[in-house]
């Protein structure tokens, strides 16, 4: 399988701080990668980095072309849809005002539209809400949009930050039940960071473990999953 | 009676220009978070370029429409040459820049133009409307193209996806930036809005006060009451704010103060809104579930 998203010795810094070392990824075409990891561990780093939103170094490619040096807008408008962390809401506008903002780069207007629907199929409860401010939304529901949001880029490749933090178990199991049809039905490639390693490493295929910004061991999940000592040592369970 | 409403007439007409003013501001706040103080003298400045492209002899509407352009383009070159160096800057810098350019393009103005006091035409006879002295065709004229230009940004806002994308931008650009929206260029856009909207009010008020370099200061100071009054972040607002302010300000002018204490019934009303609802009027407070 290609891979659709690779990073070569990425690194990262908050100002004078090192957020990550030398970091080598890559994203199978059609796979879901998890990133985990303990809080700091430069999960939230790595995404920012791939997106260009920090200062950063190495080399990333997406779909074969070197993207280290594209502007956010750029790469997100190549297809990468990045779920931030917090969900990123527009909350002074309507939920249907957010999603059509990504109209704004979508020249066809009609797949656009169809894809408002996919959004509504997954999420149903966004087209109950949808002339409601995006404020007032619970946290599920806003991450729900957040999702929706990205799935109206038709990324080729979603970066997802913690789609579980803040939610009630129920919820959290839903959401993922949806990434999973989504993964599959839409085939959106998917790295996704989570603290909530159980979970994560049920839908991912491959992981990543991360350690203060460097990487510990990266393999197929299964093997992650049976490895107890590195199951106890850092993914706490 | 009568004249009570010659006074509603010629305060709607002054708050037909607050408006405008005011919408300025409000364009450029609500796409940077900035208050622009140097709005006032951007729209002084383009109407002394209507002035001299009239006295060239291009005719009224294409001076006006041309004067519109190059307002709107001049703020897209003020935005990204000035202030976008300046984005991490703390506001007090970016406020010192404001009160520089005011000064800078008050100066200029008077260097090209001299600080006489010059006509400026209308486009609107002056005759009376109905022939009994208490509504003119001028007067209608400003509200009507207030009006208009009221009903283009709602429209723009709201239905287009560009004026969406702005609004986005505005309210948080991280994420904004992950829908693709390129940011700075909604920056830049809001100001060339913004200015293009101020050279309006320029146009507008010129027949009325004249044309100096000095023409907006008193206005600015009644554009930032409109603002205020209709809530600081919204269009409708801040027009609803223009004739608020504009038939208040006559009526206790002409009837309780006098003409001479009408600018301090601004910064009253600018101070009571604040101290009473910050927000303004029509201001909508951002309902946040946490």
């Amino acid at each position: 399988m290609a891979a659709v998203l690779e990073a070569k010795a990425l690194s990262a810094w908050y100002g004078p701080i090192r957020g990550l070392y030398d970091l080598d990824l890559s994203v199978e075409q059609g796979g879901v990668t998890a990133l985990l990891g303990a809080n700091g561990a430069g999960k939230t780093t790595t995404l920012r980095a791939l997106c260009n939103m920090v200062r950063r170094s190495g080399t990333t490619t997406f779909q074969g072309v070197d993207i280290s040096r594209r502007s956010t807008e750029d790469i997100v408008r190549m297809g990468v849809a990045h779920v931030p962390e917090g969900r990123g809401t527009f909350v002074a506008l309507t939920v249907e005002e957010n999603l059509r903002l990504a109209l704004h780069t979508r020249r066809d207007k009609a797949a656009a539209m169809r894809d408002r629907d996919l959004v509504f199929g997954y999420f149903p409860i966004l087209q109950e809400r949808l002339h409601q401010q995006a404020g007032t939304l619970s946290g599920g529901e806003q991450q729900m949009l957040a999702i929706g949001r990205a799935l109206m880029l038709a990324p080729k490749l979603m970066l997802l930050d913690e789609p579980s933090f803040g939610l009630a178990p129920l919820v959290v199991r839903e959401i993922f039940r949806i990434l999973r049809q989504i993964n599959e039905h839409e085939h959106v490639s998917m790295l996704i960071v989570e603290q909530n390693a159980a979970l994560a490493l049920d839908l991912a295929d491959t992981v990543y473990l991360l350690e203060t910004g460097k990487l510990v061991t990266s393999g197929p999940s299964a093997v992650v999953q049976n490895d107890e000592a590195l199951r106890k040592s850092y993914l706490g369970y | 009676m009568d004249f009570f409403i010659q006074q509603i007439a010629s305060g709607l007409t002054s708050g037909a220009i607050y408006a405008c003013v005011a919408l300025g501001l409000v364009m450029i706040y609500v796409s940077t978070d900035h208050i622009n103080f140097a709005q006032g003298e951007m729209a002084m400045f383009a109407t002394y370029l209507a002035w001299a492209m009239i006295n060239a002899g291009v005719p009224y509407w294409v001076a006006f429409g041309l004067t519109i352009a190059v307002a709107f383009f001049g703020g897209l070159l003020i935005q990204r040459v000035i202030l976008k160096p300046l984005e991490h800057a703390p506001v007090l810098a970016l406020v010192v820049c404001f009160i520089a350019l005011l000064s800078i393009f008050n100066a200029i103005a008077g260097m090209i133009w001299s600080y006489t006091i010059k006509q400026f035409p209308s486009p609107f006879p002056s005759h009376d409307l109905f022939g009994n002295g208490l509504v003119s065709v001028q007067q209608l004229g400003v509200v009507g193209v207030t009006l208009v230009m009221l009903g283009f940004l709602t429209v723009f806002f709201r239905f287009t996806t560009l004026g969406l994308a702005m609004r986005a931008a505005a309210q948080n650009p991280a994420s904004a930036r992950l829908m693709g929206v390129r940011v700075a260029w909604m920056l830049a856009l809001g100001w060339g809005l913004a200015a293009a909207i101020g050279a309006i009010a320029g146009m507008l008020v010129a027949p009325i006060v004249f044309l100096d370099p000095n023409m907006m200061n008193g206005i600015l100071v009644y554009g930032f009451a409109s603002a205020l009054v209709g809530g600081i972040g919204n269009p409708l607002g801040a027009v609803a704010g223009g004739f608020i302010v504009g038939v208040l300000e006559n009526l206790v002018g002409s009837y309780v103060i006098g003409n001479e204490l009408k600018l301090s019934f601004a910064l009253v009303v600018v101070v009571g809104v604040l101290l009473l609802k910050p927000a303004g009027l029509f201001g909508r407070v951002i309902v946040r579930r946490v």
